[in-house]
């Protein structure tokens, strides 16, 4: 910034309204695409994320075979041949998780912390293309990591306990299960994002989410009676990873898919409102 | 309705937060072709305006248009408008370069315009670095760079000055005056009357979100200067009645080791001599001053400053002018 260097005139034409706010919704959508590869804590979540959910799998797969004829190890036998998926994507996945929700969530929360969301806003002032975008581009990015995460746990701990029990994708219900996880943990990030755009802080966002995976479920569990056992049924991530089972449990209130009805259900309405926040708050 | 494309309509603005008015039915023009200044004391408001005419809030009443639409109705605004805004906009781990790219890729501007942009504010050679370890100067540089990504026509700059070392505070006033002389709408805002007076053809005054003044620089310095005159002497005996029996106003009086200061306005100080001559008062001193622009600018918004009592406020304010020089 030595001398001033002056731009060339600019072009005085008269200023054009917008058509549609939908058109050039491919330009948003990659300017979403460089905005969530060009922040270090999307590479830190997502690795975060592959590592436990692989790593977490194979270590729990490995100690079921090391351990199979030991005594007390029947139920995981049991589990494995009723329900091989819920054993398989239980732990690595279960925890892995959290990394998806953390993710959704610092989205669209960095945008208000950084104080980004005015840059962008200046930029997309429709504000709704604008989440769509975004929601879009992470769900992409969520589903593809997912697939690979998902299929890696599958193929390495059926490899690892390939001596003991055969578990292949033809089985009955068991190719379901699998692209069940990936679609789950899909909407997951989704769930996530919606919270956080609704609560716009990140350690809220996060705290919010993180109870509704894995604290409130267990504490709605401990109530008695039929009647909390279909709420707990009916909350979000309970539902939503019911269709990653080869088939429906006793207990289970809702089919796999029923399950995962629900959980999109939560998913699009937090989304809506999250939609109609944006658009009547002030950035 | 086809108006002038870089002109720059408030009218009856209106904001509230919670209770408090932060806009209070503000009308106002801004016209391409030269730079104008948005001057006020810190809270009268300059900020929210800009955020409204940018879409960024919500007015409760009154419009704000841009060439005769609003912010949300230009096709691609950045394009049109390029805002620096004052509060921070950027994520500290995206680098200068990747900032500047996704908004581009928003309005379909080329890639090679972001570091057309960053060579034009000086900030080539750190492109690739996070923003996060940028300094306050080079924030502001990157956010001049934003706002002159989309080549626009109309620049609104809320407090752009802030946090620049001399030499950047005079490219930023150069550089504004060649956009404005180039045909562009330069809308500036600040709460420092010096540092409007050298850069700001045009200025519009608020405080409390009401508008104070809306005139050329230069008539609102002629308007708001007034003269007076500093007479020291060691025995005022009846000066001080003949000044007020002449119609002179002794605005303030006091006395230290002996000598009496007296601030005599209304009159020139070459009749106060003669005066002084007639009772054979001895004067020691007597000197005519020109309040300056920034006590006149002082004066104007005394009742409209926000928070605190305006004397410290004006110390305040003083302080910050310096560091700023």
């Amino acid at each position: 910034m030595t001398a001033a260097e002056a731009p060339s005139a600019p072009r005085l034409t008269a200023v054009t309204p917008a058509g549609s706010p939908w058109l050039g919704f491919g330009r948003l959508l990659r300017a979403e695409w460089t905005k969530i590869r060009s922040v270090p804590s999307t590479v830190w979540s997502l690795l975060t994320f592959v590592i436990v959910a692989v790593g977490f799998s194979t270590l729990i797969a490995t100690v079921i075979a090391h351990d199979w004829n030991a005594p007390g190890n029947h139920p995981n036998h049991a589990k494995l041949l009723t329900d091989p998926t819920a054993v398989i994507f239980g732990a690595g996945l279960g925890l892995g998780q959290l990394a998806i929700c953390v993710l959704g969530a610092i989205v669209i929360t960095s945008e208000y912390t950084s104080g980004t969301i005015r840059a962008s806003l200046l930029a997309v002032p429709n504000r709704i293309p604008m989440l769509t975008a975004k929601a879009v581009v992470f769900a992409a990015l969520d589903f593809v990591v997912s697939a690979i995460t998902v299929f890696a746990v599958f193929f390495i701990t059926t490899a690892i306990l390939h001596s003991h029990v055969s578990i292949t994708l033809s089985q009955p219900g068991v190719t379901r299960a699998v692209i069940g996880a990936i679609l789950y943990l899909t909407v997951l990030g989704l769930f996530a994002l919606a919270i956080g755009g609704l609560i716009r802080h990140t350690a809220g966002a996060i705290a919010v989410v993180i109870a509704t995976v894995i604290v409130v479920p267990p504490l709605v569990s401990l109530i008695p009676g039929t009647i909390a056992n279909h709420i707990h049924g009916y909350l979000p991530t309970v539902a939503g990873e019911l269709v990653a089972q080869t088939s429906q449990q006793s207990g289970d209130v809702l089919s796999g898919w029923q399950g995962f009805g629900v959980f999109c259900l939560w998913t699009a309405v937090l989304l809506v409102a999250c939609g109609w926040l944006l658009v009547r708050r002030d950035a | 309705m086809a108006e002038a494309p870089g002109v720059i309509e408030a009218k009856e603005l209106t904001k509230r937060f919670g209770d408090k008015v932060a806009v209070d039915h503000l009308s106002f023009t801004v016209e391409p072709g030269r730079v104008t200044g948005f001057l006020g004391p810190n809270g009268a408001g300059k900020s929210t305006t800009m955020r409204l005419i940018l879409g960024l809030d919500r007015p409760q009443s009154g419009t704000a248009t841009i060439g005769g639409l609003t912010y949300h109705q230009l096709a691609r605004p950045l394009q049109t408008v390029g805002a620096l805004l004052e509060s921070r906009s950027l994520h500290p781990g995206r680098s200068a370069r990747n900032h500047l790219l996704y908004l581009a890729e928003t309005q379909g501007i080329p890639a090679r315009r972001a570091d057309e942009v960053l060579d034009l504010v000086g900030l080539r050679a750190v492109a690739r670095k996070r923003v996060g370890g940028f300094s306050l100067g080079m924030t502001q540089r990157l956010g001049m760079a934003a706002a002159m990504l989309g080549d626009p026509l109309v620049l609104l700059l809320d407090e752009p000055v802030n946090g620049l070392d001399p030499e950047g505070i005079r490219w930023v006033r150069t550089f504004m005056q060649q956009l404005a002389g180039q045909g562009r709408t330069v809308f500036v805002s600040s709460h420092l009357m010096s540092e409007m007076s050298v850069t700001a053809d045009y200025l519009i005054v608020i405080g409390r979100g009401r508008l104070i003044a809306d005139s050329t620089t230069q008539e609102f310095i002629q308007r708001s200067s007034e003269r007076s005159v500093l007479v020291r002497t060691p025995d005022p005996g009846p000066l001080g009645e003949l000044i007020t029996g002449q119609g002179g106003t002794i605005a303030s009086q006091d006395s230290l080791d002996g000598v009496t200061s007296l601030v005599v306005t209304g009159l020139p100080a070459p009749r106060i001599g003669e005066l002084a001559a007639s009772a054979s008062v001895v004067l020691y001193e007597l000197t005519p001053r020109l309040a300056s622009l920034e006590e006149a600018f002082m004066e104007l918004t005394a009742d409209s400053v926000e928070y605190g009592d305006t004397a410290k406020a004006r110390q305040g304010r003083r302080q910050e002018e310096r560091s700023v020089r």
